[in-house]
């Protein structure tokens, strides 16, 4: 197959409320940074691929319409990608797929959501038919499958909270995150209000106003970069049902058939060993053991003992989202996009204060939906 | 089924400026490296992608470039290009009569009464030419505007959930069984593992054992619920998935992973085609149904 790499990244300044920018305003943000780290120009991209949140959460049904012209996709492809809180993943792996299709040479990646136009939470909690009126938000939905996990391996109850206080503290070393907290301690999160019991305020993501972009070029326009690429090692998608009889919430099967088939792709044996960074989609603090054990770091039930080991922190043998993650940003349409652009940056060497010094090869993850959409890929210093 | 909601948009700039334009009774267009004059007016020039940040005023007058008519309205809609502009807006023209709108037709926006900086101050055009708008300086930008959105749908049952909710309607809970996996389902439906329509319809009991669960402590808009409650996923004795309902009748710190629960029936003159019908479930005081018996189904 061709290569392709990620040639530069670019996010916003995320926020509750980013009130001083339109939707193309924020969009922009995000990609004049990106084609700036990138190196290049409007007259290098081919195509255009974006992705952003369901339609209900801001009430936009199809924003590639009026966001055509402030994405640069005038006389250009440009197409839409749907994947709940996964697109931003699913839309990288668009955008690599044309690139290693050899259809184009340099494709635009964008993600974006503005969460303060409208309220996720309600959003989430519409009564489809023939279900009790009693959704509570991501929160609700996620929480009882938290208890199943705790259950499941008698994982200690500070685990979460000990989650929240690594990525809040790796957030105070991100200039982009939303919530930077350095301050923050296990007694303080574990004092915070109990939302959606087991899952504690502190161990709750934020809803956020962000987007991310990434420029993807093939071989050649790798080569002619003058700065360190990302080089794509391979990417994975998978998909299962909300619900089905049997259906494993705590270890989906679709996250880690897609795991097995990309770590297999990338020629990676040993996950632990091999990959030096991994940026996870976690938006309730206790996903970081559970996805830790479905993409195979560890086995099962260990996930919460790498965790209380303190190896997942920026100098343990496996740092997971030393950006803050999604604990501390969440634009939802654009945190997926945002752990693949992470992954890439450290590979690149320009993560920043919350680099993870010599990482070679990361891990981006995102997940979507009742945990039925999984993508993620693997990134590194070498093809 | 209604949905709304008041989605907000944070205008930017170019947006900003043209809605605080109309609020004033006057309007911007954008100015492109090319020199066309676009109305309403683009935040990003679509040929150099550069951001647009010279506006300059239109006339309030214009031309009808193209139209069409719906017959029993009293107006029309039609493509205006307004004096000083190079692209033309879409709005509707109060023309009273069919055979009043024409193509190269001369109109004019008639101005909403009480004008607040969004898009509706501008409530449609009429025919005939703008006085002179006196000068005055520009005002705030606008810098969010609401949007209320407002969505109703009628569901149209497949046959499932047909048989479903007409058992309901009798105080019955029934499933289906998927002739593959040999899976009850409650609600029934078209096996999502198997992809098959279901067969055997298999009575299902109207109590069972709590799974997971977990207490809602948040409150949240559009919520139907006070807080705190507890929600959990309840699998019905003889169903192979859990459905999620409300947990009353015990205190929320005594729910727990296994606790046997019963359905708590409206009164039989409430019930009708829904799950509602079922106001919540309570313990039934049975002993907790041991791990095992439930380990497969979180």
């Amino acid at each position: 197959m061709r290569r392709a790499a990620v040639l530069g990244t670019g996010q916003t300044h995320h926020r509750a409320r980013r009130t001083d920018v339109s939707m193309a305003g924020l969009c922009r943000e995000a990609i004049d940074r990106a084609l700036a780290d990138a190196g290049t120009d409007w007259s290098q991209i081919d195509a255009v691929v974006v992705g952003k949140a369901p339609d209900l959460f801001e009430g936009v049904m199809m924003p590639e319409l009026f966001l055509a012209s402030a994405l640069g996709a005038a006389g250009k492809p440009l197409l839409r990608v749907h994947t709940a809180g996964s697109v931003g993943g699913a839309t990288a792996i668009v955008a690599t797929s044309l690139v290693r299709a050899g259809v184009h040479r340099r494709v635009l990646a964008v993600a974006f959501e503005k969460q303060s136009e409208s309220n996720a939470m309600w959003a989430l909690s519409i009564q489809p038919p023939f279900t009790a009126p009693i959704g509570a938000g991501a929160g609700g939905y996620f929480a009882p499958h938290i208890r199943s996990y705790i259950r499941r391996f008698g994982a200690p109850p500070h685990i979460g909270a000990l989650v929240a206080v690594k990525d809040r503290r790796n957030g105070a070393l991100n200039p982009y995150a939303h919530l930077r907290q350095p301050e923050i301690t296990l007694e303080s999160v574990q004092s915070s209000r109990m939302l959606w019991d087991p899952v504690r305020y502190d161990e709750t993501c934020p809803s956020s106003d962000g987007a991310c972009a990434i420029v993807i070029g093939d071989d050649e326009a790798a080569s002619s970069s003058s700065r360190q690429v990302a080089w794509i090692r391979a990417t994975a998608m998978r998909t299962e049902p909300t619900f089905y009889a049997g259906k494993d919430h705590v270890n989906p099967r679709a996250g880690a058939v897609a795991a097995e088939a990309l770590w297999a792709a990338a020629g990676i044996r040993s996950p632990l060993d091999e990959i030096d960074v991994a940026e996870l989609y976690v938006p309730f603090s206790w996903f970081e053991p559970m996805w830790l054990e479905n993409v195979g770091f560890v086995g099962q039930g260990d996930g919460w003992k790498l965790v209380e080991s303190g190896e997942t922190r920026i100098g343990g043998a496996l740092p997971v989202n030393p950006s803050g993650g999604v604990l501390c940003s969440n634009p939802i349409g654009a945190s997926g996009l945002l752990r693949f652009a992470e992954a890439a940056m450290q590979v690149m060497g320009r993560a920043g204060e919350h680099q993870v010094p010599g990482a070679a090869t990361a891990l981006g993850h995102a997940y979507g939906g009742g945990s039925q959409f999984f993508s993620m890929w693997v990134v590194g210093r070498q093809p | 089924m209604t949905i709304a909601f008041d989605y907000t948009r944070s205008l930017g700039p170019v947006l900003g400026r043209f809605m605080a334009g109309l609020r004033d009774r006057r309007v911007l267009g954008s100015r492109t490296a090319d020199g066309r004059v676009h109305v309403p007016p683009v935040e990003y020039d679509p040929v150099t992608c550069e951001p647009v940040t010279d506006l300059v005023e239109v006339s309030p007058t214009g031309t009808v470039l193209s139209w069409t008519w719906t017959e029993g309205q009293s107006s029309g809609w039609a493509l205006v290009r307004l004096d000083g502009a190079d692209t033309a807006l879409l709005h509707t023209v109060g023309a009273g009569a069919r055979e009043h709108l024409r193509t190269g037709l001369r109109v004019r926006i008639r101005w909403a009464g009480d004008r607040t900086g969004h898009i509706r101050d501008i409530e449609c055009f009429e025919p005939g030419e703008a006085e002179a708008t006196p000068e005055t300086a520009e005002g705030e930008p606008v810098a969010i505007m609401t949007t209320p959105i407002r969505l109703s749908y009628r569901h149209t049952t497949s046959d499932e959930e047909d048989r479903y909710l007409r058992a309901l309607a009798e105080g019955r809970l029934i499933g289906q069984r998927c002739p593959a996996c040999h899976k009850v389902y409650v609600p029934p439906r078209v096996c999502p593992a198997d992809g098959v329509a279901p067969d055997e319809v298999v009575e299902i009991a109207d109590r069972g054992m709590v799974t997971t669960f977990c207490v809602v402590n948040v409150p949240f808009a559009g919520q139907r619920l006070d807080p705190p409650y507890v929600v959990a996923q309840v699998l019905l004795d003889g169903a192979d998935i859990p459905i999620q309902h409300l947990i009353l009748g015990v205190g929320a710190e005594q729910v727990r992973m296994g606790l046997r629960v019963a359905a708590v029936w409206r009164d039989r003159e409430q019930w009708s085609f829904t799950p509602e019908n079922i106001a919540h479930f309570e313990p039934t005081g049975e002993p907790d149904a041991p791990y095992e018996s439930y380990a497969e189904h979180l």
